[in-house]
């Protein structure tokens, strides 16, 4: 590989505070070899390829905490080049896939799999992460050590929770000594027992089981206070609600390490977009009130909140094509991740460089990975985006196998142009 | 040319009924109209037009159901329509056929209207974008029942002569019914004042949204109503922890002459059956002919539903 300069960049790397027109080098083996104001031509041989930026934006490749794959069992909703080129195309460079596939990932061996697949067949770094406990049922957890020694990068039974404390307790007890990362979705079950949507006045009117966010908010409480106990390294993957908050803030404010996740969904959408039941929107957690996504967003910008993930759910037609109690839960969203975080910035509610934090090197430090940096020596993945070129998402036109977004038609602003992979251009738009 | 193009594809699109939700109130109003020259039609000594001669009704009914199932089958007979009554649950869809296979098959029958039951909500809207007949919602989940709030309207009018500036409490287990939804939605719209009146842990989230007003107590719910409707309180909500039992249930929610005294004293009793007697109601008070309105309601539901079928059907 040749040398190459990315010229008239406006580049923005959180990791080391920068925001600020420059070039960046990549040397011949896809690291950046420099990057900055003071970057200039001169300072490249006659061999380097110049890549004009035309001052749009080069920020890190992002970094997406939540993807589901559907390899192993699920390859008619999604596989590993399927997924590859929607994440390229949204400028997603770094993939955790989630181990709720068929079988689970919750052994050696499939780790195994799973990573010799997506070496072949994959075009993005991807990092696996395993099942919290065997089977996912929330009773014996998994071989944390061995798993973390094959490369998983954390610990999550993705749509469940551990229900019993008991299980739970011992889990962040023998994880804290070991140190690795639990990843817990947050809903007690009792609570949540058949609930499809939020439980308010929409799911009234629709004659839905709602679910309260009380079931997220206590398991939230719970692990908090376990935590308190045995300090492990602990990420709720994704909260919905203003509650939820506020019982993050107060344990932050006491001093508890811990990390949070929002999921792209819940940031843009809010219940009343389900109207007349469309299934596309029924996601977990739920959507809720336009109240919870704005104290979401204003979590983000406070601190609280660390990341943003796509929570990318591929569903065939059939799972979603049900009555809405029925229908499975999810949306794709690696491809529109970017743009819909950019409308924080459009409508001023977040600044810029706080939205690519969280999408960059946030992530890649709760993981403890080597991504989401541009810092001298780090693996050049990169995204190019337009900030302000408009576009109409169109499910047909996204690159998922799957298409159920629940954005489908929405205006959005911010385009990928380019994304480059260990600094090989490896999507153009 | 462009104008006349869209006129006619609207004018193919059939009309379905999936909610009180989606009516105007002239709509319902002239559903009531119709229902009421049907109500002179049943006590005839010959109840039979030939209005959907040569139409075709299919009744779909997911959920076991007497009742309406038997009302829009005659309601479809006396109309003169070829009725033919599906009950799904020991058909195909038990063996895993989803309800968009059978809509489809049956669709591919050109049948020209189906009357869907459906347990969970939302089940018509969805069957309603994939057929090319009309859809009419004979109760789905927890959402609506749009037939019973227009027969319980009829009802009202029939007794009272109008709606409009009555008071109606709505009694009972208003989360699971859906019943009370289409009830809430249609009485505002005709004008009355509505209290719903549960115990908490059957009281839907944010109710007061739909324009009403919430009790968990009878006296205050019942006080001044000329219409006490009583919903029906399914055994299996006693089990769960919904509530500690049907005894204590009774005490505070069952309706005894005595609560009635609560409302207004010209008061009139609607329930929309089956009923638990001695459970959400007094036996004796169900079958008081003086202030029970549950024979009418059953009478009136079979015009109403002819009204419903004659209208919404494409000619």
């Amino acid at each position: 590989m040749n040398e190459k300069i990315l010229i008239n960049a406006r580049i923005i790397d959180p990791s080391q505070q920068m925001d600020e027109k420059g070039s960046l080098i990549v040397d011949e083996n896809g690291k950046v070899k420099a990057i900055g104001k003071d970057v200039k031509k001169i300072d490249i041989s006659s061999s380097t390829e110049i890549i004009d930026l035309k001052n749009n934006i080069l920020i890190p490749g992002i970094v997406d905490m939540k993807a589901f794959v559907g390899e192993p069992g699920y390859e008619y909703k999604e596989n590993f080049r399927t997924l590859s080129h929607a994440a390229l195309a949204g400028g997603v460079t770094s993939i955790v896939t989630m181990p709720n596939t068929k079988p689970l990932i919750d052994n050696v061996s499939m780790v195994d799999f799973i990573i010799r697949r997506g070496r072949d067949k994959a075009s993005v770094n991807l990092f696996p992460s395993a099942t919290l406990t065997r089977e996912t049922e929330g009773k014996q957890m998994t071989e944390f050590g061995l798993l973390s020694a094959k490369g998983v990068v954390g610990f999550t039974d993705v749509v469940k929770a551990v229900q019993s404390t008991e299980t739970m307790a011992k889990i962040m007890d023998y994880a804290s000594d070991i140190g690795v990362l639990i990843m817990q979705h947050a809903e007690d079950y009792e609570l949540s027992k058949s609930g499809c949507i939020n439980e308010g006045e929409v799911s009234t009117r629709l004659g839905l089981q709602g679910i309260s966010y009380i079931a997220e908010k206590i398991i939230i409480e719970r692990d908090l206070c376990l935590l308190n106990e045995f300090p492990c390294r602990y990420h709720i993957n994704q909260i919905s609600s203003k509650e939820s908050l506020e019982v993050i803030k107060r344990n932050k404010e006491n001093g508890l390490n811990f990390t949070v996740g929002v999921s792209i969904n819940n940031l843009s959408l809010n219940e009343n977009d389900i109207g007349d039941f469309k299934t596309f929107l029924k996601v977990s957690p739920p959507l809720r009130l336009e109240d919870d996504r704005l104290s979401l967003v204003e979590g983000i910008k406070s601190g609280l909140i660390d990341v943003i993930v796509s929570d990318h759910t591929p569903e065939d037609e059939e799972g979603k094509r049900l009555p809405f109690a029925q229908a499975a839960s999810g949306a794709i969203g690696i491809e529109t991740l970017l743009p819909l975080a950019l409308e924080m910035h459009h409508n001023e509610s977040l600044p810029l460089n706080k939205i690519i934090e969280t999408l960059t090197i946030n992530p890649a430090k709760i993981l403890k990975i080597n991504k989401g940096t541009l810092k001298k020596g780090a693996e050049a993945d990169m995204c190019v985006f337009d900030l302000d070129a408009p576009w109409i998402i169109k499910a047909d036109l996204l690159k998922s196998k799957s298409k159920n977004t629940a954005v489908e038609e929405r205006k959005v602003q911010g385009k990928v142009l380019m994304t480059f992979l260990n600094g090989e251009l490896a999507f153009k738009s | 040319m462009a104008v006349k193009k869209n006129t006619l594809a609207v004018k193919d699109q059939p009309k379905h009924l999936l909610g009180i939700q989606n009516l105007t109130i002239q709509e319902a109003k002239d559903i009531l109209d119709e229902a009421k020259i049907f109500i002179k039609l049943n006590r005839s000594a010959s109840k039979k037009s030939d209005i959907l001669r040569g139409k075709t009704q299919i009744n779909l009914f997911f959920e076991p159901s007497t009742r309406t199932q038997s009302s829009f089958d005659l309601a479809g007979k006396r109309l003169g329509a070829d009725v033919m009554t599906m009950n799904v649950a020991n058909s195909a869809l038990k063996k895993g056929e989803t309800l968009m296979d059978t809509a489809m098959t049956l669709n591919a029958m050109h049948p020209d209207i189906i009357v869907i039951r459906h347990q969970d909500s939302g089940a018509p809207n969805l069957l309603s974008q994939k057929v090319n007949c009309t859809v009419i919602n004979a109760g789905d989940g927890w959402r609506e029942h749009p037939t019973q709030a227009l027969l319980d309207a009829l009802t009202i009018i029939n007794r009272k002569g109008k709606i409009e500036g009555l008071k109606i409490a709505i009694c009972g287990d208003i989360l699971h019914s859906r019943v009370a939804r289409s009830n809430i939605y249609l009485m505002n719209m005709l004008g009355a004042e509505v209290n719903v009146v549960a115990p908490k842990t059957l009281m839907p989230k944010s109710i007061e949204r739909l324009g009403v007003k919430s009790f968990t107590n009878m006296k205050k719910g019942l006080d001044g109503c000329d219409i006490v409707m009583m919903l029906r309180l399914q055994n299996e909500r006693m089990q769960g922890s919904f509530l500690p039992s049907k005894r204590e249930y009774y005490e505070f929610y069952g309706l005894t002459s005595e609560k009635l005294k609560f409302a207004d004293k010209d008061a009139l009793i609607m329930h929309p059956g089956p009923m638990n007697r001695g459970v959400e109601i007094d036996t004796k008070l169900a079958d008081d002919i003086n202030v029970s309105l549950v024979k009418e309601q059953v009478e009136l539901g079979v015009a109403v539903r002819m009204a419903c079928l004659k209208m919404y059907c494409k000619k």
